[in-house]
C-alpha cells in the first residue's frame, strides 16, 4: 500500500515538473538519443531480416557450389544419386545489341529445373500485371528485364543480339531470385536457355564466366551433401548455403552498420552531456522542497525512491517516444540504402525497441543518478539557511559510471575491441584537444574586454563559467563538424576526384578480345583514324601456394582476401611497368633481358593476403602450375581509369597461355556510331562504360554520405540540446542579470547586443572548432584513403564560422527573449 | 525648476489578479517629495512600500495614476524610456545588493557609465569605490566580498552617474546591525555631499529617523 502511494505521489510530481518545463530538456535529450540509435537500429534490422530467411529465395537453391571453370559432372552426378534436385547455371557480363544501341547485360544462362528455390515473375509487357514464370524461356528466345527495354528502346516481341546470335524478347523479368549481387548490382538482365549458349560463341578464352551448380532437397539431405562435398572441395570451388549467403554483403552491411551505430551514438554521448546538464539543474531547483519533505519527514530513502520512479517513468515515456521517432525516421534511411542491398526490405522486428529502451534508461538513470542521491541526502537545515547548498554530487567523478556505460555501448555497437577502443580514445582525445582549444580561445578573447559594455557583458559571462562555455563549444562544434563535412568536405572531395582525371582519360574498357582479334581491332581504330590502344595481354590464374604452401579461402577472415582466393586473379605480362604505377618495395625488372620469374605485386593486394616481398607465388593457370618471385610491390592508381593489374610478369613467364586482351580507350562524345560498328564487328567484345561507373559510384557515394549526413543530423539536434541544457542551467543568473541592467538604466537593444555577442562568441568558437575538424577528416580522407591532394578549403572555415556565429546567436537569442519580458521589479523581487 | 517637485506621484494605484480575485496592493496613494528631501516609507509587511518604490523607479507598471519625476510623466515614456531616464537620473540600493555575479567591483560601478556611453568613467568609478573604503577590492567579484562590501559597491555604482534621485530598498536588511550602521553612514554622507533626493522603504526605525520625513503606508493606502 505504502509503495503504491510513493508511485502515485513520484506520478504526481513526474506531472507537476513536466507542466512547469523543468524536465522538457531531459525528455528531449533521451528521444534523440534513442531516436539516434533506434533509426540506425531498425533500418539494420530490417536488412539483416532481409538476407536471413529469404537466404534460399536469394540464393535460388539450398546448397550452390561455384567455380570460374566448369564443375565436375561428378558433383551433379552425386546429388543426384542422393535424390536431391540439381540445376546448373552460368552467369556473365555480355553486350546485348540492338541496331545501333547496346548495353553491358549480365547474362544468366539457364536449364530446366531453374530456379530450384524462390521464384521468377514474368509480364507480356512493360508495367503489366506479372505472374509467376512456369519453366524458363524457350530456345531462341529470351526473358529481359525492364531495363533491357528502356536501354535498347525495344519491346516485347523484339529481337535482341547476344554475342552471334539473335534472340526474342518473350517477356518482362519483374523478379527473380539470385538478383542480389551485391553493393552495384550488376547490369541489365537477360535470362537466356542453356541450349542457346553455344550458338552465341560467348564462352571463350578470358570470358568471365561463374558457373554456379544449385542443388535443393530434404534438409537432411543437403546437409549430408554438404558433409560429403565440403571435403572434396577443389581450389577456386566455393560452397554457398542459406547460412553462409552473400557473405561480401553480409560484411559490407556490417561495415556500413558500425559506422552508422558510432554516428549514432556520437549523439547518445551528447545526449549525457545535456541530460547531465539538465538533471544539475534539476536537482538545484528542487533541494528546497526536498529538505521541506525531509523537514516533514520524509526519510532519505523515500526520497530517493520517489524521485527513482519519478525519473524511470520519465526515461520509459521519453524512450519510447524516441522508438517511434526513429521507426519513422528509418525509412529514410531504408530509402537511401534500400536500393543498393537490392531486396525488399521487410517490417523490422520488436529488437530495434528493446535497444532503444535500454539505450533510453541506461543513459538517463547512469547520468541522473547522481543527483537523485544528492537530492536524497539534502540537509534539513537547508529551511533555515539555504546557502547550505547541495551535498556533494561527487563532481566529475558522479559522472563516472555513465561515461563507462557510454563506453560499454560503443565497445557494444562496434563488436570489435580494436575498433571500440579506437572510437573511445579517439573520441576522448578529440574531445580533450577540442576543450583545450575552446578554452585558449576563451582566453584568448578575454583580452578584448574593454570593447563596450554589451560585448564585455557577454564575454564576461562566458568567461565566467568557462567549464559550461567549453561544454557548449565541444557539443555544437561536434555537431557542426559532421555537417560541415558531409556537405563542403564531402564536395570538394569529390570535386578532387573528377578533377582528377584528364578530360581525355580512358572512358571506355573493351575486355575479352581474342588473341586473333588484336590485329583485326587494330585496323579498326586505324581506319577511323584514332591512336590505335594498347592492348594488354591477360591471363587468368588462381593462386594456389605462397612459398611452396597451399593457400585455400579458409587461410584468410577477411571476406575479401577469401573471394581473392576463391577467384581467378587477372595476371599479365609487360616489359615495363605502366608509369603511374609507383614502387613501394623492391626493383622494377630492366626493360630488355628481364629474368623471367618475377611477379610485381599490387601492395594492397598483396597486404590483404600476406605476401611480402621475395615471397614465391604459385598460380594455377589453366591447369598448369607457374611460380615466380615478388620482386617488386607497386602502388596502383585504380582511379587513373588506366588498365591496371595487380599482378604483372616480365615477358617470358606467361607466354603460350591461354590469352585474352585488355585495353581502354576515350571514346570522343557524338561518337555513338564508332561503338554500334565494334560491336557487331566484334560481338564477344565487352564494352564498359567508364562514365557510367562513375555515375553509379557516385550515385552511391552520394546515397551512403545522405544516410550518413541523416543519422548525423542526429548529432547536430544533440549538440543544440546541449547548448539550451547548459543555457537553461544558467537562465535564472541571466534573469537576475538582465533585471539588475535594465533597473540600471540598459535599453533592450544593449541587452540584446550582449546575448548575442555572447551566442556569437559561443557559436564561432564552435565553428572555427568544427572547421578544424571537418577539415582534418578531409585531408586524411584526401591523402589517406582517396590519394588525392587535399586543398584546405576556406568555405568550411568561412561557413563553419559565420553559419556558427549568426547560427548560435539567433538559437540564443530566441532561447533568452524570455529575459527581457519580464519587468525587472518582478524579477529582482523573487530573487531578494 | 525649484518650483517642480523631483518626484511627483498622483492617485498611484496596483492591483494584481491571482487567478479569480483582484488584490489591490496600492490605492490612490499620492504626494511629492521635493529636491534634497530624505523621506523615508514605512509599514508593515505587505502594505505596498516596496511596489511604491518600484512604480516611482518605473520598474513595474501601475494600474491607475501618475508619476512625474522633475516635471517628466514616467509612464509616458516606453520601457527604454524609463529606463533611460534611470539610467540618467536614479540610483538604486537593494536589500539584496543585486550585483552582476560575472563583474569585478570596479566593473560592477562601471556599468551604469557604460550604459549610459560616458567615456573615460573608469577614474571615477574608482574614485567613488576609494570613497567608500573598498580601494584594495577594485578588482574582486561580488562572491569574494563581504555583506557590508557588496553594499558599499552598490552604493558606490548607485551614485556613479551622479543622480539627482536615490532609491533604497531596505539597504540595511540583510546585513548585521554594525555593519548597516556603517552603510546608513556612507549613503547619508553621499547624500549629503551630492545634494541627492533621497527615497528609502525601510523597517529601521533608527533608519527612518534620520529622514527629514517619513511615509507611512497600511494596506495599500497612505496614512495621515
Amino acid at each position: 500500500m505504502k509503495l503504491i502511494q510513493e508511485i502515485r505521489m513520484a506520478l504526481r510530481l513526474l506531472a507537476r515538473d513536466f507542466r512547469s518545463g523543468e524536465l522538457t530538456l531531459i525528455a528531449v535529450a533521451v528521444m534523440i538519443a534513442v531516436a539516434g540509435v533506434t533509426t540506425v537500429g531498425f533500418f539494420t534490422d530490417r536488412v539483416n531480416l532481409a538476407l536471413n530467411p529469404q537466404a534460399n529465395q536469394l540464393l535460388g537453391a539450398d546448397l550452390v557450389i561455384s567455380n570460374d571453370r566448369e564443375l565436375p559432372a561428378a558433383i551433379s552426378d552425386e546429388a543426384k544419386r542422393r535424390q536431391l534436385n540439381v540445376t546448373q547455371m552460368l552467369r556473365f557480363p555480355s553486350m546485348a545489341q540492338r541496331g545501333d544501341k547496346n548495353v553491358l547485360a549480365d547474362i544468366k544462362v539457364v536449364a530446366k529445373g531453374y530456379p530450384l528455390r524462390g521464384e521468377v515473375r514474368i509480364a507480356d509487357k512493360l508495367y503489366a500485371e506479372d505472374r509467376r514464370a512456369q519453366g524458363i524461356p524457350e530456345p531462341g528466345f529470351v526473358w529481359v528485364d525492364e531495363r533491357i527495354l528502356s536501354q535498347l528502346s525495344v519491346t516485347v516481341g523484339e529481337k535482341i543480339v547476344i554475342g552471334n546470335r539473335d534472340l526474342q524478347i518473350a517477356a518482362v523479368m519483374t523478379q527473380e531470385p539470385d538478383a542480389a549481387v551485391g553493393f552495384i548490382n550488376a547490369g541489365p538482365r537477360v535470362l537466356l536457355n542453356a541450349d542457346d549458349l553455344a550458338a552465341t560463341g560467348l564462352v571463350q578464352t578470358g570470358s568471365r564466366i561463374r558457373y554456379r551448380l544449385q542443388i535443393a532437397g530434404v534438409a537432411e539431405a543437403v546437409d549430408e551433401f554438404r558433409e560429403w562435398l565440403e571435403g572434396r572441395l577443389e581450389p577456386g570451388q566455393r560452397i554457398e548455403g542459406i547460412r553462409d549467403a552473400r557473405p561480401e554483403i553480409r560484411s559490407a552491411l556490417e561495415r556500413a552498420e558500425k559506422f552508422l551505430n558510432i554516428a549514432a551514438l556520437v549523439s547518445v554521448l551528447l545526449a549525457a552531456t545535456a541530460i547531465a546538464l539538465a538533471a544539475r539543474r534539476f536537482l538545484q531547483r528542487h533541494l528546497d522542497a526536498c529538505a521541506m519533505m525531509r523537514c516533514l519527514g520524509a526519510s532519505q530513502g523515500q526520497l530517493m525512491r520517489l524521485y527513482f520512479v519519478h525519473f524511470t517513468v520519465l526515461g520509459l515515456v521519453a524512450s519510447l517516444i524516441g522508438c517511434a521517432i526513429g521507426a519513422a525516421a528509418q525509412q529514410a534511411l531504408a530509402y537511401w540504402l534500400g536500393s543498393l542491398v537490392a531486396v525488399d526490405l521487410p517490417r523490422a522486428s520488436l529488437q530495434p525497441l528493446m535497444q532503444g529502451l535500454v539505450t533510453g534508461m541506461a543513459l538517463l538513470l547512469s547520468f541522473a543518478l547522481p543527483p537523485i542521491i544528492a537530492l536524497g541526502r539534502v540537509p534539513t537545515m537547508r529551511v533555515l539557511r539555504r546557502d547550505l547548498g547541495a551535498p556533494g554530487s561527487r563532481g566529475a567523478a558522479g559522472y563516472a559510471l555513465g561515461y563507462a556505460v557510454i563506453a560499454g555501448m560503443i565497445f557494444w555497437k562496434a563488436d570489435d575491441l580494436r575498433l571500440g577502443t579506437f572510437v573511445v580514445v579517439g573520441f576522448s582525445g578529440a574531445m580533450l584537444v577540442a576543450g583545450l582549444a575552446a578554452w585558449a580561445l576563451l582566453k584568448a578573447i578575454a583580452g578584448l574586454r574593454n570593447a563596450g559594455v554589451s560585448w564585455r557583458f557577454g564575454v564576461n559571462n562566458l568567461r565566467r563559467r568557462p567549464l559550461a562555455t567549453v561544454v557548449q563549444v565541444i557539443a555544437l562544434g561536434l555537431g557542426l563538424m559532421a555537417l560541415l563535412t558531409l556537405t563542403l568536405i564531402r564536395n570538394d572531395l569529390l570535386g578532387a576526384w573528377q578533377a582528377s582525371l584528364p578530360p581525355d582519360a580512358p572512358n571506355r574498357f573493351l575486355v575479352n578480345i581474342q588473341d586473333d582479334q588484336v590485329a583485326p581491332l587494330n585496323r579498326f581504330f586505324a581506319q577511323r583514324k584514332t591512336a590505335e590502344p594498347v592492348m594488354h595481354p591477360m591471363i587468368r590464374g588462381r593462386l594456389v601456394q605462397i612459398n611452396g604452401r597451399g593457400v585455400t579461402a579458409a587461410d584468410y577472415a577477411d571476406e575479401r582476401a577469401k573471394r581473392q582466393i576463391e577467384r581467378e586473379f587477372n595476371l599479365s605480362w609487360a616489359a615495363k611497368l605502366p608509369r603511374d604505377n609507383r614502387i613501394t618495395a623492391g626493383e622494377a625488372w630492366p626493360e630488355t633481358g628481364a629474368q623471367p620469374g618475377q611477379f610485381s605485386m599490387e601492395d594492397g593486394i598483396a597486404a590483404r593476403l600476406g605476401v611480402r616481398l621475395h615471397d614465391r607465388l604459385t598460380f594455377d593457370i589453366a591447369g598448369t602450375p607457374i611460380t615466380a618471385t615478388v620482386t617488386s610491390l607497386r602502388k596502383v592508381d585504380w582511379d587513373s581509369f588506366n588498365v591496371n593489374f595487380f599482378l604483372i610478369a616480365p615477358p617470358g613467364l606467361l607466354e603460350g597461355q591461354p590469352v585474352s586482351y585488355v585495353t581502354s580507350f576515350h571514346l570522343p562524345p557524338r561518337n555513338a556510331e564508332m561503338l554500334g560498328a565494334l560491336i557487331q564487328q566484334f560481338p564477344n567484345l565487352l564494352v564498359i562504360d567508364v562514365a557510367q561507373v562513375m555515375a553509379q559510384v557516385q550515385r552511391m557515394m552520394t546515397q551512403v554520405s545522405k544516410a550518413i549526413q541523416f543519422v548525423f543530423l542526429f548529432t547536430l539536434l544533440a549538440g543544440l540540446v546541449v547548448f539550451y541544457a547548459a543555457m537553461a542551467s544558467t537562465q535564472d543568473e541571466r534573469i537576475q542579470q538582465a533585471a539588475v541592467m535594465r533597473t540600471l538604466g540598459a535599453s533592450r537593444a544593449q541587452l540584446t547586443r550582449a546575448h548575442l555577442a555572447e551566442f556569437a562568441v559561443i557559436g564561432m568558437l564552435a565553428g572555427l572548432i568544427a572547421a578544424a575538424g571537418a577539415s582534418g577528416l578531409g585531408y586524411v580522407l584526401a591523402v589517406k584513403v582517396l590519394n588525392l591532394s587535399y586543398n584546405w578549403s576556406p568555405l568550411a572555415w568561412l561557413a563553419g564560422v559565420g553559419l556558427g556565429g549568426a547560427g548560435i546567436a539567433l538559437a540564443g537569442y530566441f532561447g533568452t527573449r524570455r529575459v527581457m519580458a519580464t519587468p525587472p521589479m518582478r524579477v529582482l523581487r523573487e530573487l531578494a | 525648476m525649484s518650483g517642480t517637485p523631483a518626484i511627483e506621484i498622483s492617485q498611484l494605484g496596483k492591483q494584481v489578479t491571482t487567478g479569480s480575485t483582484a488584490l489591490t496592493i496600492l490605492d490612490g496613494v499620492s504626494f511629492s517629495v521635493t529636491a534634497g528631501e530624505a523621506v523615508a516609507v514605512v509599514g508593515a509587511s505587505g502594505s505596498g512600500k516596496s511596489t511604491l518604490l518600484a512604480l516611482m523607479a518605473g520598474l513595474d507598471t501601475p494600474t491607475s495614476g501618475k508619476v512625474a519625476i522633475a516635471g517628466q510623466d514616467l509612464f509616458a515614456l516606453n520601457e527604454d524610456g524609463r529606463a533611460a531616464l534611470r539610467g540618467r537620473s536614479m540610483g538604486f540600493v537593494f536589500q539584496s545588493f543585486q550585483l552582476l555575479a560575472s563583474m569585478t567591483a570596479l566593473e560592477n560601478v562601471l556599468v551604469p557609465l557604460e550604459l549610459a556611453g560616458v567615456q573615460g568613467g573608469r577614474e571615477k568609478a574608482t574614485a567613488l569605490l576609494q570613497r567608500v573604503g573598498l580601494s584594495e577590492r577594485l578588482h574582486h567579484y561580488p562572491k569574494q566580498l563581504s555583506g557590508g562590501e557588496q553594499q558599499r559597491v552598490a552604493i558606490a555604482r548607485a551614485f556613479v552617474t551622479s543622480p539627482s534621485i536615490l532609491l533604497a530598498d531596505e539597504p540595511t536588511g540583510n546585513l548585521d546591525a554594525a555593519t548597516g550602521a556603517q552603510v546608513i553612514e556612507l549613503m547619508f554622507e553621499l547624500n549629503r555631499e551630492r545634494n541627492t533626493t533621497l527615497v528609502l522603504v525601510t523597517h529601521d526605525e533608527k533608519l527612518s529617523a534620520r529622514c527629514t520625513r517619513v511615509i507611512r503606508l497600511a494596506g495599500g493606502r497612505l496614512q495621515a
